[in-house]
């Protein structure tokens, strides 16, 4: 399997100067098995120069797999150039939303409106299959199979486990590090701790063993407690989650759009050097627009 | 005939306060930064809530892989987010459940409530509204007719009266009820609505979903228009189901004759499926 990075900005495309190295467009990873299936992994404005690579190979089939609907991760979606030309198959993955009691289909083709956008969904051309993904539901993707977990994010958000060949990708979407609502002196706190060892050691079961797991670190440990309750985690959160679940690569993506190329470089030395390497540690590296990692 | 000021009165006194837990949580959650274990605490103090929440974070609706058995541990396994969304969509229907539906007539307007507020908030989408606001729309559909409700338990044998007064002899219902409470379902729901300090629009929207005039709010029209097209449909019954047309300028303010409205709703039977979920126990 190979995996490649087209977008690993958190919330918004972050162009300029700054951002030159590690890339300003929101999530979009490109998994391609060793019988060269397509697998997308969200759909932030990464998926536009992706989609531009794709010509030679139509027509195609193209599974795609939204962790969540928030816009970062979706917004590249009406872009994507083999939707618009016959022959091409885009089968789609998402959760159903329980708040706005849509399925995936309904929240993705409202993107389509002609206020947001000119094409309607009618009017494209290539083939769509949506496929509402309860948890823990399997689905097949060429030679490889994926399977989600929830995660902890305002709003439900599958993480995807891809295997094929006996290799496998985790990728946590946006996920938040659980934690105690309740002060150690409340009555609850016990209970609720109970629940959240629970849920981690599910998620950990769910991760173990991976090769590579591309985790949501948008945070260090000084802005989060500004930030908790937003959603997201930070490197000291995932690599303990890492070494747990005995990965062996980590990818930190959905980067801060207001950390620059030099900042972010400082933020992950400094998680570094507060973490020193341990017998059996997987690696630790930033994810970078159009870096590719072989399995 | 009808009743004296009097026993109005007493009849808006009558009905159950808006429940206290369901006051509560739309304060808290007004404010961004609301602690979630405060939220927690008052949805763990109403059982009623406490059920209905379980019920819906196990329904094929969440697709959750465990069963959740707790409060807390679906804060833990969803989010707090989640949940604190979720209780806002039911706090209101709670409102309705808590009237009683102990018999048919009562059942069908609740369906043709549940109908209209469903509608409403399609049509609130279709021109545009965020998602957040129409739940405004959707809340203001299921409560148009709770004037009905609340006649109806004041005295009911007497509403069965007005019912039979619109069967039998035609009557339209509210002449009906004027006729036999001196007082209509649209009134008494804007009472109602005063009672439990509701926002002026919502309270406006009850007071005026049978009459019409071009000054009302975009959510006043919605609700208008989701009430006829609701009868259309036969979503329930509202005890008055003659089919009528929209006003012209509701017409060119959704672009289309209800008949096309109707059309464009597709599929209502999964939406309205989980909001009865929400309100049967
Ligand atoms: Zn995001
Ligand atoms: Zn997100």
């Amino acid at each position: 399997m190979k995996v490649k990075f087209w977008g690993v900005r958190g919330s918004i495309p972050t162009p300029g100067p700054s951002t030159v190295k590690y890339g300003g467009n929101t999530t979009c990873i490109e998994v391609r098995t060793d019988d060269n299936d397509l697998i997308i992994l969200d759909a932030g404005t990464g998926i536009f120069p992706l989609a531009m690579t794709l010509f030679p190979e139509l027509p195609l089939t193209c599974h795609l797999f939204i962790s969540h609907t928030h816009w970062d991760h979706i917004q590249g979606l009406p872009f994507f150039i083999p939707s618009f030309i016959p022959g091409n198959t885009l089968r789609i993955h998402g959760a159903y939303d329980p708040i706005d009691r849509r399925d995936i289909r309904e929240i993705l083709s409202g993107q389509l409106q002609y206020c947001y956008f000119p094409v309607r969904e009618a009017e494209l051309k290539a083939r769509l299959e949506y496929v509402t993904l309860k948890e823990r539901q399997t689905a097949q993707a060429g030679s490889a199979t994926v399977s989600n977990i929830l995660m902890n994010h305002p709003v439900l958000c599958f993480g995807y486990r891809i295997e094929c060949n006996g290799k496998a990708v985790f990728f946590t979407g946006d996920h938040e590090q659980l934690y105690n609502i309740y002060a150690p002196e409340d009555p609850e706190h016990h209970e609720y701790e109970q629940y959240m060892t629970q849920k981690n050691q599910a998620i950990v079961e769910f991760i173990r063993g991976v090769d590579v797991l591309i985790a949501d670190t948008s945070y260090t440990m000084e802005d989060y407690p500004a930030k908790k309750g937003w959603g997201h985690s930070t490197y000291d959160a995932n690599i303990a989650m890492a070494r747990a679940a005995g990965v062996r690569q980590v990818f930190f993506t959905h980067h801060e759009p207001t950390r620059g190329d030099a900042a972010l470089e400082k933020v992950f030395q400094d998680a570094m050097d507060r973490h020193p390497r341990q017998p059996g540690d997987p690696e630790f590296a930033l994810a970078r627009e159009g870096l590719v990692f072989e399995l | 005939m009808g009743y004296s000021a009097k026993k109005l009165i007493r009849l808006v006194d009558g009905m159950p306060a808006f429940p206290p837990s369901v006051y509560r949580i739309l304060q808290l959650t007004s404010d961004i930064n609301c602690e979630p274990k405060d939220l927690v605490r008052v949805i763990d103090h109403d059982p009623v809530l406490t059920l209905k929440l379980l019920q819906l974070v196990n329904s094929p609706y969440f697709g959750l892989s465990r069963q959740i058995g707790s409060i807390r541990q679906a804060v833990v396994f969803v989010g707090i987010n989640t949940i604190k969304n979720l209780v806002l969509t039911i706090a209101p229907l709670e409102m309705l459940s808590r009237q009683g539906t102990d018999n048919r007539w009562m059942e069908n307007l609740l369906a043709h409530a549940i109908g209209v507020g469903v509608i409403a908030k399609h049509l609130a989408r279709r021109c545009g509204i965020s998602e957040v606001e129409a739940t405004d729309y959707f809340v203001a559909g299921l409560l148009h007719d709770i004037g009905k409700m609340a006649l109806h338990r004041f005295k009911p044998e007497d509403y069965k009266d007005v019912l039979r007064l619109t069967k039998k002899k035609g009557v339209p219902l509210l002449e009906a009820e004027r006729e036999i409470f001196g007082v209509d379902h649209a009134q008494v729901g804007a009472m109602l609505g005063d009672k439990w300090c509701l926002p002026v629009e919502l309270v406006v929207s009850m007071e005026k979903h049978h009459d019409w005039n071009p000054n009302l709010s975009l959510l006043q029209d919605c609700v208008y228009a989701a009430n006829l097209m609701a009868k259309r449909l036969r979503v329930g019954s509202s005890g008055n189901d003659t089919p009528e047309n929209l006003p012209k300028e509701l017409e060119q303010r959704f672009g289309a004759k209800i008949e096309e409205l109707v059309g464009t709703l597709g599929d209502l039977s999964g939406e309205m499926n989980f909001t009865q979920i929400l309100i049967h126990p």
